[in-house]
């Protein structure tokens, strides 16, 4: 199948001032009348539900932690761009958008970019109003920094922890509505199933973490804004909750999954330390503004104390490959970069599995105060995980899985195609192409939560009748039914190894096989093994306690289960994309300097997948790209 | 790592079915901890050991373990988080312990987090503060170009000092008489400081001062306890800031 993105056409800078127009509205008096469900409170989640209460909608918001305020959105540290141009460098909508579309490495749809581009000022204006404290300047104007991919400074920030300042802002909007009663708030509920009735989204199936319960709710639509699913490599640096269960549910139930190959890695995360590592922890990109990364040019000397060794021994690769960007060059870039010096036996640490991230340069230049005004939070954390002083010796850095740009696919409403199914944010596949920039993905959350959503939800709802709350339709029953089925053979199984030990192995076939660099024997390889260790899992997984009661053996084994169903489908995705582009990099795709190579001619398409049973092959459905406003071209960031 | 030395610890720790259950203490062993392990993944390991051997494992809340979402709540030794200064559990590490030692392990306690389960409590009273009050109350679209409102840098770190807060609720379990004025005060005073939370700011402190009450939460009587267990070094400067917008706030 075709698939249609329905974007509007036209020229571009006028394409989302003329699409709200077109849009049908819903008008107040009957805005009280449709129930919208939101699942997860992130950045996405909580700005879509605020927005939504406050227009009148009555929401039912969903979260699987104790509070709306603690969504993984909180963790990113970094910023948020926004093509304000207050620096006067030469920024603009069209320049934010340019720069979103190659460092996606054209696999990004132009009109949603454009899109994300023009409501970034929005943004930023709507945060300030909240009452989230930006970084300064002493005249008292919003300040900003450097980011990856860019050469003009877009970001705005609020120290080390902007998702944090920005999440609480989004939060406390959606307290405000909750206060009010427009947005019923149910915490500590995992989401598990996706209620279609004749083919339309119609509610959802939880469970109670805390006493067990199924639970069925039903509205008019239902928006996933459930995050990413790079936790199938099981280390990563998404908070431990974090899965593709709410997404892989709604994949079976027939919505399209896009681009699950295009998976970012990170390149400024703290090494792994031992096998029992639970996570890994991120260093915002941020750190590359004033450090210098390195490793030594001799393989003789990766065992010294970095300050043994002198200048002219050490290799600042990413300056000597990129000059123009040097330590800025995108992060798929930098994580190769990284990965190649330590194959080639110059990478440090234990192991040889890191790189250095070196202050000394800037300390001289800026002194140890600026340092530490700039990065204070971030040198802390760094010394309280590894015992190692910043600004004393340089930092170990090394990359890590942390965002998928794949995701559900979405039309330009940000509709599934299932009808009345929306995603939102980084579940959704939309504006990061094949490669997100830093300080993205807290633009299109929020974007697509106050500024997208509540404008293209009432499109869809304009079309249909309300249907109440109700949940006596057979569906919902026979969904309960389906979840409860599910966990209680989970239960039964009490077998002989562990839920993290599955998800240890199956993060080893994932990481191997389908990281970093990947090829055809490897990908392979990985769709031989998956399979093989589900049915392991199936027959030999320990699941301790009751479903009635609050389990947390239980909600892993059932995260565990979905990320083996779904690992299979990343890397069948992998194998079939015959390119590299951004996060997705194929070893026989490189050109001579080793960058990657696109194939341009075959797979300038979003790939679409739909489930069809575990044990027979996805069936692929392409929606073509097409580059008006910004021409295709090698991206080059030298 | 293996050429690391590990370390054996015994725990002692708070084992509760559910919410009115008595709970007690039990005892584990804590095997081939490195230096390097979180305080967590130490837990991890014990749990492991715990469901290879047929007993249920112990129940805690996380999940970012990177310091920032606040879910991470248990009193070690008699410390919230543990005692390490600006650390959460999760990012207090096993080098802050040696062979050998003895750690309890407790939820937090306080009348306003009633117990889930185990180590896990329900901190709901920290959302209805916030409900109460801690917001402007704009829309979403038709506000100010953010340059339009100028911010002195000095008052925008003050604001942002404030803002800190992770909610994870070890003020309250800190405090003597479970008093929850630092969360409360960070939000009143982060908003009481920009001027775009002026026009709101005696509504907000009266009405989330009432809700911190409602909720169970004691009074302040400067013990300080909470400053000092907070993981993102708050400081109780902000709770007389809360004080002195609660007594203008009588006469607006």
């Amino acid at each position: 199948m075709i698939l249609d993105g329905k974007c509007p056409t036209g020229p571009i800078e006028k394409s989302w001032d003329k699409h709200r127009f077109d849009l049908k509205l819903v008008n107040p008096a009957n805005k009280r009348k449709y129930n919208i469900i939101v699942v997860g409170t992130g950045l996405a989640g909580g700005a879509a539900a605020a927005s939504l209460g406050e227009l009148g909608y009555n929401v039912q918001a969903f979260c699987y932690q104790d509070s709306p305020r603690r969504a993984h959105s909180i963790a990113a540290q970094g910023g948020i761009n926004a093509a304000k141009n207050y620096p006067s460098d030469g920024d603009s909508i069209l320049r934010l958008m340019y720069d979103t579309i190659k460092g996606g490495d054209f696999r990004a749809r132009e009109a949603d970019v454009w899109r994300l581009s023009q409501v970034s000022n929005n943004i930023i204006d709507q945060c300030v109003a909240q009452g989230v404290p930006f970084g300064r300047d002493y005249a008292g104007y919003l300040d900003n920094r450097s980011f990856g991919g860019a050469q003009v400074s877009r970001t705005f920030y609020s120290r080390g922890e902007t998702g944090q300042q920005l999440l609480l802002g989004a939060y406390s909007a959606l307290s405000r509505q909750i206060k009010l009663g427009s947005v019923k708030m149910y915490n500590r509920r995992e989401m598990l199933d996706l209620v279609v009735v004749d083919g339309v989204a119609k509610g959802i199936t939880c469970r109670n973490l805390i006493t067990g319960e199924y639970e069925s709710y039903a509205a008019d639509a239902v928006c996933l804004c459930t995050g990413g699913y790079v936790n199938v490599f099981y280390l990563s640096t998404n908070a431990k909750g974090c899965s593709v269960t709410a997404n892989w549910k709604a994949a079976k139930k027939g919505a399209f999954f896009a681009n699950p190959c295009y998976t970012q890695i990170h390149p400024t995360c703290i090494p792994q330390a031992g096998e029992y590592q639970s996570k890994l922890t991120l260093m915002s990109e941020s750190l590359r503004n004033d450090g210098r990364i390195w490793v030594p040019k001799k393989k003789e000397d990766v065992g010294k104390r970095p300050e043994q060794i002198p200048e002219e021994d050490r290799d600042y690769y990413l300056e000597r490959k990129y000059p123009s960007f040097g330590n800025l060059a995108p992060r798929d870039i930098s994580s190769r970069s990284a990965k190649e010096q330590c194959d080639e036996g110059r990478g440090v640490g234990p192991g040889g599995r890191g790189v250095y991230l070196d202050y000394a340069d800037s300390i001289k230049r800026l002194s140890e105060k600026i340092i530490c005004e700039r990065y204070g939070n971030l040198f802390e954390m760094y010394e309280r995980i590894t015992d190692d002083n910043a600004y004393k010796t340089p930092m170990r850095i090394y990359p890590a899985p942390h965002y998928a740009m794949g995701g559900l696919w979405v039309d330009y409403n940000l509709m599934s195609n299932i009808p009345g199914l929306f995603v939102l944010g980084e579940a959704n596949f939309s504006v990061h192409g094949a490669n997100r920039l830093g300080a993205s993905a807290l633009m299109q959350g929020l974007s697509d939560g106050y500024f997208v959503i509540p404008y293209t939800i009432g499109g869809y709802l304009a079309t249909v009748k309300p249907s109440g709350t109700a949940t006596d339709n057979a569906e919902f029953k026979k969904s309960v039914d389906d979840v409860k089925k599910s966990t209680d053979k989970l239960l039964s199984i009490n077998g002989k190894k562990t839920v993290t030990e599955f998800h240890r192995d199956l993060g080893k076939i994932m990481w191997n096989n389908v990281g970093m660099a990947r090829s055809k024997e490897s990908l392979t390889e990985a769709i031989k093994q998956i399979p093989v260790l589900r049915e392991e899992f199936w027959k030999n997984v320990k699941v301790t306690g009751t479903g009635a009661e609050l389990n947390q053996q239980l909600e892993n084994a059932g995260r565990v289960a979905d990320f083996l169903e779904f690992g299979e489908l990343l890397a069948r995705d992998a194998l079939h994309r015959e390119e590299s582009c951004g996060g997705h990099f194929r070893v026989e795709h490189q050109l001579p300097d080793g960058e990657a190579k696109r194939n341009d001619a075959d797979f300038t398409y979003v790939g679409a997948w739909e489930y069809k049973g575990n044990d027979k092959e996805p069936e692929l459905h392409k929606e073509p790209l097409k580059f008006e406003t910004i021409h295709l071209a090698v991206r080059s960031y030298k | 790592m293996s050429d690391h030395k590990t370390m054996t610890l015994t725990l002692i720790v708070w084992r509760q079915k559910k919410a009115n259950d008595p709970g007690k203490f039990e005892t584990y062993t804590a095997k081939n901890i490195t230096e390097h392990h979180s305080f967590l993944e130490m837990l991890d390991c014990v749990n492991e050991d715990l469901i290879n051997s047929g007993i249920e494992p112990i129940v805690f809340d996380h999940d970012c373990r990177e310091g920032i979402c606040g879910m991470c709540s248990q009193v070690i030794n008699g410390a919230p988080h543990g005692g390490q200064d600006r650390t959460t559990v999760c990012q207090l590490h096993m080098r802050k312990f040696k062979d050998g030692d003895t750690i309890y392990i407790e939820p937090w306690r306080a009348r306003a987090f009633p117990i889930i389960k185990d180590l896990i409590v329900d901190r709901e009273a920290l959302d209805k503060i916030i409900q109460a009050g801690g917001y402007t109350s704009c829309h979403t679209g038709g506000v100010p170009d953010g340059n339009t409102i100028l911010i002195p840098k000095p008052i925008a770190e003050e604001a942002t000092d404030a803002a800190e807060c992770i909610g994870c609720g070890a003020c309250v379990a800190g405090c003597p008489n479970g008093a929850a004025m630092l969360f409360t005060s960070a939000k009143v005073s982060q908003l009481a400081l920009l001027p775009q939370g002026r026009p709101e700011a005696a509504a907000r402190v009266k009405n989330m001062t009432a809700t911190m009450i409602e909720c169970g939460f004691g009074n302040c009587t400067n013990h300080y306890e909470c400053q000092a267990a907070c993981p993102k070094g708050v400081n109780v400067k902000f709770i007389a800031r809360m004080n002195r917008e609660f007594i203008k706030a009588q006469f607006a």
